[in-house]
């Protein structure tokens, strides 16, 4: 089913949780409302199950407005946070309740609801309670329960919150795989970025109630739209520096007098003077011995100590700080500097990343938000 | 060990003094049903019936119509219980989970009617019912009891406590609100309901007062109001009063016995999940 919001807004009192959201999402996509807390993704997901109603704005299921239809007749699934199976009825029971609502003869029912079990791998479960359940069965028994309509879209609210690490692994997975068996357009919220990342095919990333950018998660990760976005996405998060634009050699001039110099093609808006924010991912940057700099001109590189060092597997996290600000960067674990040295930071400059100090906007012409949506185009 | 043991026996014999101590009535009871009339008046008191007298029970069911009572006391308790737990449901839903204008407003007035002492009630009540023609009916000795104030507030906290997650997914389930009302809130909140259902029928049962005011006629009495039978003028007949006495709280000592489990585990449970 293709999803259209629509300028969509909900006020609850004087606080606009969702402010003028507007998105399609396409059939058969698994789409992540990704936020930190309090920025209305959940709201959204409710409205879409028509928990909700939006105060303003629309919502079209395949083209049909939906404002007004309670939920049971949205043709929805949804799995709560904290699954809210019926505790007092048996796996089956729970499973087979909404056909139950919809009047289903029993055998078909009792089908139906063996199919879901087999989906999600729970038929040795089925005479139990949910309070003799594991969390990663309960999940599993949740989505079944709200599979087992046949509905054509799937909600899901911080669906792995409630896991422990682990599990949360196998039910990514087990999520992925399920949506793919049924082809379900299907939504999920979630405040961790990473679990966003590996699991949807489009990001929607939200804050204070508005779209921040909606896009694939590579497409956001290497072109995100905002200063904010890109601190969001992204684990260690990306070094933020402030930095003004100085057209005359076409340099960024950093607050201790570092300078790199940037190809300001394909950036728009990068008038003389400018403060910008400069992002550095902490895996797109060399780290040298200082004795390696003579070949290199002096608008290169941050020079810095090592200030912190932390070994995270194949790599190596570490600070250096710098005469002004800090970068935490992601080194080769076998060619680790020593704590205290100090060390040449090399930026790959195409990776740069220049957001408008003033807002936050990305200051590059190609940063892909799909939904500039139906009625903001023109 | 020692000390375990020690506190043990202290608190075992602290039970057993108070359980003696509640019990000690209802022994007395029994053991005045089984006396003759001298017996009774016997200075000092005899603990045990030289004789056991079990004509006592044969007798005092032919002093009044007890079979009237019974059927009165049981169409009185069943009705208004009954009564009182649909209001109850409905007005403990209405008031946790439904969104109407001046909800809370309305709780608070209702929760206030719990500050008004129920004999400043009586003579209103009376007088109303008696506007209405129904004194010394049914009507007069169920329908003014099929609503608790204390039994709405009792169950709306117990409703409250049931995650909003489970109605929202009832809802997208397909269950409205009776149905969700009827098919997960009431089995989850069970031993609430049973706490409930056992207070209210107790107090009907055992109601005296306004039987008393309402009823006239003896075909309309219950049975606490029958038991006034065996008081005359020429003086109170004990043993008489107590076999009847006895008889009449046979039931709700068997509907304690069958119920114990869920009301310990009402109470139990009402210490945990709140």
């Amino acid at each position: 089913m293709r999803v259209e919001l629509d300028a969509v807004t909900m006020r609850f009192g004087d606080v606009a949780a969702v402010d003028g959201l507007s998105a399609t999402f396409e059939s058969g996509e698994l789409i992540g409302l990704l936020g930190p807390s309090g920025c209305g993704k959940s709201t959204t997901l409710f409205m879409l199950a028509g928990l909700y109603r939006p105060t303003s704005g629309e919502i079209r299921f395949d083209g049909t407005v939906v404002n007004d239809v309670p939920p049971e007749r949205r043709s929805i699934g949804m799995v709560f946070q904290n699954y809210a199976l019926y505790p007092h009825m048996t796996v089956f029971d729970n499973i087979a309740f909404p056909l139950r609502m919809q009047k289903v003869p029993k055998a078909e029912r009792q089908e139906r609801v063996l199919e879901m079990a087999r989906l999600v791998r729970i038929e040795h479960l089925l005479g139990r309670k949910p309070a003799q359940l594991s969390g990663g069965q309960q999940q599993r028994v949740a989505i079944a329960r709200s599979l087992v309509k046949r509905p054509k879209l799937l909600l899901l609210d911080e669906p792995l919150s409630n896991l422990d690490a682990r599990l949360r692994l196998e039910m990514r997975e087990e999520i992925r795989r399920i949506q793919r068996a049924v082809g379900i357009t299907t939504v999920f919220v979630t405040h961790d970025q990473e679990e966003a990342m590996s699991l949807s095919d489009r990001i929607l990333i939200m804050e204070g109630g508005r779209r921040q950018q909606f896009a694939a998660p590579q497409v956001m990760y290497d072109r995100p739209a905002s200063r904010f976005v890109a601190f969001f996405l992204g684990n260690p998060p990306i070094n933020l520096l402030s930095a003004r634009y100085r057209q005359d050699g076409s340099v960024l001039v950093f607050p201790d007098g570092t300078r790199l110099a940037v190809d300001p093609t394909p950036y728009a808006g990068l008038d003389d003077e400018l403060p910008v924010t400069v992002g550095i991912r902490p895996e797109a940057a060399t780290v040298q011995a200082p004795d390696e700099i003579r070949s290199l001109d002096d608008t290169g590189h941050f020079i810095g100590t090592v200030a912190y060092r932390e070994t995270i597997g194949r790599d190596t996290l570490i600070r250096v700080d710098l005469a002004e600000g800090v970068l935490r960067l992601l080194v080769p674990a076998h060619e680790t500097p020593p704590l205290g040295a100090r060390v040449v930071v090399i930026p790959d400059r195409t990776r740069l990343h220049l957001f408008r100090e003033s807002d936050g906007r990305a200051l590059h012409k190609d940063t892909p938000d799909d939904a500039q949506a139906t009625r903001r185009v023109g | 060990m020692i000390r375990d043991a020690l506190s043990k026996g202290t608190i075992y014999g602290l039970l057993f003094v108070g359980g003696g101590l509640m019990l000690l009535p209802f022994f007395w009871m029994l053991s005045t049903s089984l006396k003759t009339p001298n017996e009774v008046m016997l200075m000092p008191p005899r603990w045990f019936p030289a004789h056991a007298e079990w004509q006592n029970y044969v007798k005092a069911f032919q002093m009044a119509p007890f079979g009237r009572y019974l059927v009165n006391s049981v169409i009185v308790t069943v009705l208004s219980t009954l009564g009182e737990l649909i209001t109850t449901l409905l007005a403990a839903y209405a008031f946790s989970r439904l969104a109407f204008w001046g909800r809370d407003v309305l709780f608070s007035l209702l929760l206030g009617t719990m500050m008004v002492p129920g004999e400043v009630l009586l003579v209103p009540n009376y007088v109303t019912l008696s506007k209405l023609g129904w004194i010394d009916r049914y009507e007069a000795l169920i329908l003014p009891w099929t609503a608790s104030v204390f039994a709405i507030f009792l169950l709306r906290q117990h409703f409250l406590s049931v995650p909003k997650e489970l109605s929202y997914a009832a809802r997208v389930d397909g269950a409205g609100d009776f149905r969700f009302l009827r098919e997960v809130m009431v089995p989850i909140t069970r031993p609430a309901l049973v706490t409930i259902v056992l207070l209210k029928t107790i107090g009907s049962w055992n109601a005296f007062l306004w039987p008393l005011i309402v009823t006239n006629s003896r075909e309309m009495r219950t049975l606490p109001v029958g038991l006034t039978a065996f008081t005359t003028e020429a003086g109170t007949a004990y043993e008489l009063l107590m076999a009847a006495a006895a008889f009449v709280i046979l039931p709700m000592i068997i509907l304690f016995l069958m119920l114990q489990r869920h009301i310990v585990e009402g109470l139990s449970r009402a210490g945990i999940k709140g």
